[in-house]
């Protein structure tokens, strides 16, 4: 096991100086640039010029490569063109809120999704499973936009029930421990904090699980009607076996596998910035702030981000075939 | 089945309890709503400010947050563009216009409890123009250069030579500026957020947290990135910059020296980049006022009963034309036929706010030199036509550029006011071709570059001087307009060195109408950007330079 964890970290090495390479490459062809960005409708030529000679960006584009590649190795992302800030600050700033939707959403795709997509499947053509294949078509067509508009319009305008925007009330009394401001509340015991932060994350969660959730249920209910099919379920049931067993020990477990790699890899594209929601919920995640950063072409925090996004697919892979080990003895025995 | 049914019930349950929950919580949160008197005043803000220092700012984010904690020299009327007092009640200059000399208030106190005098002043100054390395960055000292030129040891050629020469404190309350040579960004210039003066001990404390770095690698100082060193002299003090809420705090000052008083205890810019969340937050009652709001939100927000107050109008939006990109616009005829071509009262009366007025000039009238004797082109689709045929460019075919994802002050809604003018263009007989692009870099950097033939742009005052209009676009050659005409280019600049205010504004007069008679682009119009406030609070005057005093606001 730990093998296999070294060796699919040593594998990212070579991964990433590629992926280095050629992103700093597509990036900085980009049409437009920081500098023009930054200065806005306001610059003049020469502003421009100052601009871009400060920021080294007249320098051959190998120069700003190796510059780039040997803050990296001193494990330096570089500052942020628009903040100043460093790239590393920014994203542990940002990212438990991040981490906070990705789980809210992934949370509620799973729990509602895997039940619903079994449900569906046990009762096919009955009315559960034409409700859950068309509520699930929704899912996936309806723009995340457009559903939080409608979510904030019901939920926060008409009904008063939870905040619009944002991930705390203003004046709450919280103290930030971790930045994951659910946790903190719960760490230092001021609980209402923790529910304040629980409250501004249903809208944008449950904008969020809206895709994860159709393809939950739609990747669920096609494998437990694969499963249901096979033969060993059926002498299963022919044997006897109580339903729960079958259901559990035997439709489930191997239903499971392929909805288990969904969710690694909706986790991760998550985790990776929900950047519509983000933006729309003023939730000041990392999504959010990669937007901001493709549209003023901020170099170093996109060369990080993608950097930092590749690292964590690495990981989320990694997990998803340790979970398939302990769920599926047939991959512990490769 | 028999098996499942127990399961369904207990997650309908679960639902329904989730359901309950959330009600419960919610009406703890209308409990917690109820007005009480310590209640914070939350603006909803369409972008974070980039430094809690404006010195090192040039966006509008910033100074809208920084202006209620930090006071220029000089100020603006509320509501007005007039120049008036700020922490000095008197100014003057010689007769050259290259030393201004301005009279302190007295018992200014900064937030940090020291005292204003004119040292302080010449203390602010000094540190502006002996900034070196990151600060002569134009990212951090945009104002600066733009104003007083460069600094007192320039390290890049591309910096412009410096205009300041010296500050001296010849009375404990009497500050003078020396420049080199006058200009018209004199004195409106002294009334920009980037010139707020500072405390002595803030800048003490400056000194000790540097910006550093090279090449993109610039690090703003840590002292503008969060609450606790900066001092201004304002109603409001900053006392928290929470990040990751997005949220700057600002509280009332008990020592201000000025009349308004903060009518609030607490003062929070919440960002909330989306015009449709800032509404439904206003709504809601997460925050009591936004801006920018969507003109076609303005009737459904005053018929729920929230305030939509109107600016004056201190911007203009035009018809950019590029005369070197397509021969054809390089004829007098064919830009007059396009002039004629649009039906500008259309796009006021259709995409523009309560307020808004059609254009017949490079300047709002709001503005010193505006003239009411330039050629005017009414809309007149036959002339066009006939104009076109004179000039033999009956089959003209344009590139035309709009900004897509952007609302701007003078433009809220770019896409819809491109189709008005396309269409007017396609009735006489001008084929035009659409090229939506991004607004920043993308559209910028390609009008700039002079990418099309025709585009959308515009401009918002930053002070009350024609050269802050015409200057921006006709001092010189610029590849976006694409022409030389050493006329127009002279004329204005006479008008930029003329120390003398009226002759100044003559001289305006007379650029605008070379202007309008050369036709280089076509104004459209000017118009407000909307504001808004819930029905509960007493708000600001609103300010045609967006420049609103959040002192003034109060709870009902």
């Amino acid at each position: 096991m730990l093998r296999l964890i070294v060796r699919r970290l040593l594998q990212l090495i070579p991964t990433l100086l590629g992926l280095t390479v050629l992103l700093f490459l597509w990036i900085h062809r980009l049409p437009g640039g920081p500098a023009s960005a930054l200065l806005g409708e306001r610059a003049t030529e020469a502003d421009r010029r100052q601009m871009e000679e400060a920021l080294g960006l007249d320098q051959p584009m190998w120069v700003q490569y190796g510059r780039w590649m040997e803050r990296l190795v001193q494990l330096d992302l570089g500052n942020s063109v628009r903040t100043g800030q460093p790239v590393w600050e920014e994203f542990t700033l940002r990212f438990p809120a991040t981490v906070e939707l990705a789980v809210t959403g992934i949370l509620i795709a799973v729990v509602v999704g895997i039940p619903l997509g079994y449900f569906a499947a046990r009762r096919r053509g009955g009315w559960l499973d034409v409700t859950a294949v068309s509520a699930s078509l929704v899912g996936v067509c309806i723009p995340v936009f457009f559903l939080a508009f409608l979510l904030r319009a019901v939920f926060a305008v008409n009904l008063g029930w939870l905040p619009s925007v944002g991930r705390q009330s203003t004046g709450i009394d919280a103290t930030e421990v971790t930045g994951f401001f659910v946790l903190d509340g719960i760490l230092t015991g001021e609980f209402d904090a923790s529910w304040d932060a629980l409250e501004h994350l249903i809208l944008p969660g449950v904008a969020l699980a809206s895709i994860p959730l159709a393809v939950v249920v739609r990747i669920t209910r096609a494998s437990v009607l694969d499963v249901l099919g096979e033969d060993y379920v059926r002498t299963a049931e022919s044997k006897g076996l109580k339903q729960r067993v079958v259901r559990g020990r035997h439709v489930m477990r191997n239903a499971l596998l392929p909805v288990i790699t969904t969710v690694g890899l909706l986790t991760g594209s998550l985790l990776s910035g929900a950047v519509l929601t983000e933006s729309v919920f003023s939730f000041n995640g990392i999504g959010s702030f990669i937007r901001t950063a493709i549209d003023i072409r901020d170099y170093p925090v996109l060369m990080g981000f993608i950097l930092f996004i590749a690292v964590i697919y690495v990981v989320i892979n990694l997990l998803v075939d340790l979970a398939y080990s302990l769920i599926d003895p047939r991959v512990r025995v490769n | 089945m028999r098996i499942a049914r127990p399961r369904a019930a207990k997650m309908f349950a679960a639902v329904l309890a989730i359901g309950l929950i959330a009600t419960g919580c919610a009406s703890e949160r209308d409990d917690e709503e109820s007005g009480d008197d310590g209640q914070p005043f939350v603006f909803g803000a369409p972008g974070d400010p980039a430094s809690l220092d404006p010195s090192l700012a040039s966006d509008g984010e910033t100074f809208r947050v920084t202006r209620q904690a930090f006071e220029t020299l000089l100020d603006h009327e509320p509501g007005g563009t007039e120049l008036v007092g700020g922490l000095a009640h008197t100014w003057s200059s010689n007769e050259a216009g290259t030393e201004w000399t301005f009279e302190l208030e007295e018992g200014v106190t900064f937030h940090d409890g020291s005292e204003l005098t004119a040292e302080v002043i010449c203390q602010n100054f000094d540190r502006w123009y002996n900034w070196s390395g990151t600060y002569q960055n134009t990212t951090i000292s945009y104002y600066w250069q733009t104003v007083f030129g460069g600094f007192a040891q320039n390290e890049s050629e591309e910096t412009p030579d410096p205009n300041y020469v010296g500050c001296s404190a010849p009375e404990e309350l009497t500050a003078v500026i020396e420049v080199a040579e006058p200009s018209a960004n004199y004195p409106g210039g002294f009334s920009l957020q980037a010139f707020a003066i500072h405390s002595p001990d803030a800048i003490e404390a400056y000194e000790q947290d540097e910006a550093s770095g090279e090449g993109e690698n610039i690090t703003f100082p840590g002292y503008s990135q969060e609450a606790g060193t900066v001092a201004g002299s304002g109603p409001f003090e900053v006392t928290d910059w929470n990040k990751g809420n997005g949220e700057v705090t600002l509280t009332a000052f008990d020592d201000y020296w000025g009349d308004t008083e903060a009518g609030v205890d607490e003062l929070v810019f919440r960002t909330i980049p989306e015009e449709s969340a800032r509404r439904q937050a206003l709504q809601a009652g997460d925050i009591q006022g936004y801006d920018l709001v969507a003109p076609a939100d303005v009737t459904t927000l005053e018929d729920e009963g929230f305030q939509v107050p109107v600016r004056g109008v201190f911007n203009l939006l035009y018809l950019g034309i590029t005369q070197e990109s397509n021969p054809a616009l390089e004829t007098l005829e064919v830009r007059q036929a396009l002039a004629h071509a649009l039906d500008r009262q259309n796009i006021v009366d259709a995409q523009l706010p309560e307020g808004g007025v059609v254009a017949t000039q490079f300047m709002p009238d709001t503005v010193a030199g505006y003239s009411e004797d330039v050629t005017t082109y009414d809309y007149d689709p036959d002339l066009a036509r006939e104009l076109l045929a004179e000039a033999g460019e009956e089959d003209l075919t344009l590139d035309f550029c709009y900004p897509t994802e952007v609302t701007r002050p003078y433009m809220p809604a770019p896409a819809d006011i491109y189709e008005l003018l396309r269409a007017d263009l396609e009735e006489v007989g001008v084929t035009v071709n659409p090229v939506p692009l991004k607004w920043n870099p993308d559209y910028t950097e390609t009008t700039r570059d002079g990418g099309c033939n025709i585009y959308l742009l515009g401009w918002t005052g930053d002070f009350n001087d024609g050269f802050n209009f015409l200057g921006t676009w006709f001092a010189g050659y610029q590849k976006e307009w694409g022409f030389e005409n050493e006329e127009l280019f002279d004329l204005l600049s006479q008008a930029e060195t003329e120390p003398d205010e009226a002759t100044r504004v003559g001289l305006y007069e007379q650029v605008n109408e070379a202007v309008m008679d050369f036709l280089p682009g076509v104004p459209i119009s000017s118009s407000p950007p909307s504001i808004a406030f819930s029905a509960d609070v007493n708000p600001p005057t609103v300010s045609p330079l967006t420049q609103e005093n959040f002192a003034e606001v109060s709870f009902k």
